[in-house]
């Protein structure tokens, strides 16, 4: 505020003066002020630095000997391509998003749509409990029970499931809440239309709560993608194509190699470790810029 | 509320083709209630198997190693050809001794150093983000964050190796370790500093991992505060720092110590990022903060394909106690939250606290 304008409003001092000064700030406050926020922008800094240096240290480091011929060979004892652990990934994805997808997406809508009460209250306990149990330990009990008292040894079936348990409390949370948000008007306005309950689910607020639900399964198989512990256990490696066969078939996967090769005094080894950091970075790249598109895209359709 | 599918006919609809009988049926909201009651009986299921599991495994073990398994650092694997021999019932072999202090230890300082460096970062780039920065700009940290919390942990864990530990031994740790004077507590920054892989680095790399849980949560929850009180602060003469802490702070309090009990569950239970740059010291408690060490998961993930190795079986039955142990915790933590939340926020929103 300029002193000609506050002249207009403030009448003349005593002394007879015709420019008002208002009151300095204290030094103090001054300091004290920006003090604060420079330490908030370090803050935000260290939030900003770490990010970029992670994405670009593995990509700087993968991109000089990044070659798309990774992605048809399949891996030789510690070196060659990443077929086998693309195709690998894929499978337990689909897999994941197939059974765990199922299971969490029917439990969310049951939670959202029907259970009330204590009922309701026990049944989600149940998948948010299971989202506070560590990965491992879910990985622990798959290679116990089912890999080894089922004897399915390494296997596509046990990952499935190990896979599927870890993801349930993601989609499910993801459903119900995503159920919460449609507008009650919609509901109200069915019932007076006289629809019958299951068709105002099916064609009106599921519709609604689609996207909500695709942004759950997404964080889901970015989730499968990236999950490591477990499949060093249920999955175990192979640096074969998957087969398709349920139990006592080793698979390979993305981040097996990163984690197994990354200290190989070989260097291509280690270059097939960054390979493959670089190939699961661009795939959470995807999903983020997926989630985006289908977030703006119900936005605008609500507009 | 007549919550019914379409009556079907008298005859019962055999005029109707079978697939339009089924669609009928399906749309129901008996039938659709059905079904979803039997998938969302399926989580509790899963949580019986992990649970029973798990209980199974451990119970000997329990018994075995005694309360000894929680008051000395000891991994006495014995030898995989020595005898099998049974004490109490429970099939063992010869010599072997488990005490995982150093692992539990292990795990609560890498969380606790993960917290103590990502909270007020995370916090206060939050309040940067909300208060001073352009739209575009908090869209693109916005974006920043997602990928942070999107990168799986182990490629986390493979830059916190071959990048970040190095670095941190190299230009960091020495000048810390040189210059930290000799009293009690900051001592245990002093001393040989390593190669880059212990304590110190599991804690910032688990820190760069609960980043983004809090300070994503932190923004949301900052960006919700009404406008009034805030004007009312400035009015006030509170300068917006002080109107930052004083009440846009206290106003999320509770929801952002939420954020942070969920960021410590996944510090506690993080294993390929701990693993990789923990320096896997079994049994280990580090005499500096940058000592190698392990936690519970880093320990449970290494040893468990050897642990099929005991022909006794009972290494594998004290990795299912050591997994108690951590899902103890973990849980213990969530209830924790749920518990001091409710209370929190039961105080915490008239808007003079704290003042």
């Amino acid at each position: 505020m300029s002193s000609t304008s506050s002249a207009d409003l403030v009448p003349p001092s005593p002394r007879g003066a015709t420019t008002y000064e208002w009151p300095a700030v204290p030094m103090r406050r001054r300091v004290g002020n920006a003090v604060f926020w420079v330490l908030c922008f370090i803050g935000l800094a260290l939030v900003v630095v770490p990010t970029i240096w992670l994405a670009a240290g593995i990509v700087v480091r993968a991109l000089p000997h990044f070659s798309f011929s990774v992605l048809t060979t399949d891996t030789t004892g510690e070196t060659g391509g990443l077929e086998n652990a693309v195709l690998g990934t894929a499978l337990l994805a689909l897999g994941v998003l197939v059974i765990g997808g199922t299971i969490s997406i029917l439990t969310g809508l049951y939670l959202g749509e029907f259970a009330r009460g204590r009922h309701r209250g026990v049944m989600r306990g149940a998948y948010e409990v299971l989202a506070g149990i560590p990965s491992i330990v879910l990985g622990y009990c798959g290679f116990v029970a089912l890999s080894i008292g089922l004897g399915w040894k390494n296997s596509l079936l046990a990952s499935w499931i190990v896979l599927s348990i870890i993801s349930i409390p993601y989609i499910a949370k993801a459903t119900e809440s995503a159920l919460g948000q449609v507008p009650s008007s919609y509901r109200e306005g069915a019932e007076a239309l006289g629809i019958p309950a299951g068709w105002t689910l099916r064609k009106i607020i599921l519709k609604a709560a689609t996207p909500g639900i695709v942004t759950g399964l997404l964080i889901a198989i970015a989730i499968a993608v990236g999950e490591t512990a477990p499949l060093l256990a249920v999955a175990g490696w192979n640096d074969q194509n998957p087969s398709l066969s349920l139990t006592n078939s080793p698979i390979g996967y993305l981040t097996y190699p990163i984690f197994s090769f990354y200290q190989s005094p070989d260097k291509a080894s280690v270059d097939l470790s960054y390979d493959s950091a670089f190939l699961l970075l661009i795939f959470v790249l995807l999903i983020i810029i997926a989630g985006r598109v289908i977030i703006w895209r119900s936005r605008r359709h609500a507009e | 509320m007549a919550r019914q599918a379409p009556a079907l006919p008298a005859d019962g609809g055999a005029g109707i083709p079978l697939s339009r009988r089924l669609g009928r049926l399906l749309s129901g909201d008996a039938t659709a209630r059905r079904v979803g009651f039997a998938f969302a009986l399926l989580p509790a299921v899963a949580l019986a198997f992990v649970l029973i599991t798990l209980l199974v495994k451990a119970l000997p073990a329990f018994g075995f190693n005694g309360l000894s398994f929680f008051t000395k650092s000891v991994w006495n694997v014995g030898g995989y050809s020595s005898a099998v021999t049974k004490t109490g019932g429970v099939e063992h072999l010869q010599g072997q001794q488990f005490g995982v202090l150093a692992e539990v230890v292990g795990t609560l300082v890498s969380s606790a150093i993960a917290l103590i460096v990502a909270v007020p970062v995370s916090v206060g780039a939050a309040l940067f983000i909300v208060e001073r920065l352009p739209r575009q700009l908090a869209n693109l940290v916005g974006a920043f964050l997602e990928l942070l919390a999107g990168v799986p942990s182990v490629i986390i864990g493979l830059w916190g190796a071959l990048t970040f530990g190095p670095f941190i031994a190299k230009d960091i740790a020495p000048a810390i370790a040189n210059h930290m004077p000799d009293v009690p507590v900051l001592s245990y920054f002093r001393g040989a500093t390593g190669a880059g892989l212990g304590e110190l680095v599991s804690g910032l790399v688990l820190a760069v991992m609960v980043i983004p849980i809090v300070a994503a949560t932190s923004r949301d929850l900052i960006r919700q505060v009404p406008i009034l009180p805030r004007e009312g602060a400035i009015a006030l003469g509170m300068s917006d720092a002080q109107t930052a802490r004083r009440v846009t702070l206290p106003w999320v309090g509770s929801g952002i110590l939420g954020a942070v009990v969920l960021g410590l569950g996944r510090a506690l239970g993080e294993t390929m990022a701990v693993a990789m740059t923990c320096g896997f010291a079994l049994g280990a408690v580090p005499g500096n903060i940058y000592g190698a060490m392990s936690t519970i998961a880093a320990t449970v993930v290494f040893q468990l394909d050897q642990a099929f190795s005991d022909p006794s079986g009972f290494e594998i039955r004290t990795l299912a106690e050591l997994a108690v142990v951590l899902m103890v915790i973990t849980l213990a933590t969530n209830v924790l939250a749920a518990l001091l939340v409710r209370r929190v926020s039961g105080t915490a929103l008239p808007v003079g606290r704290g003042l």
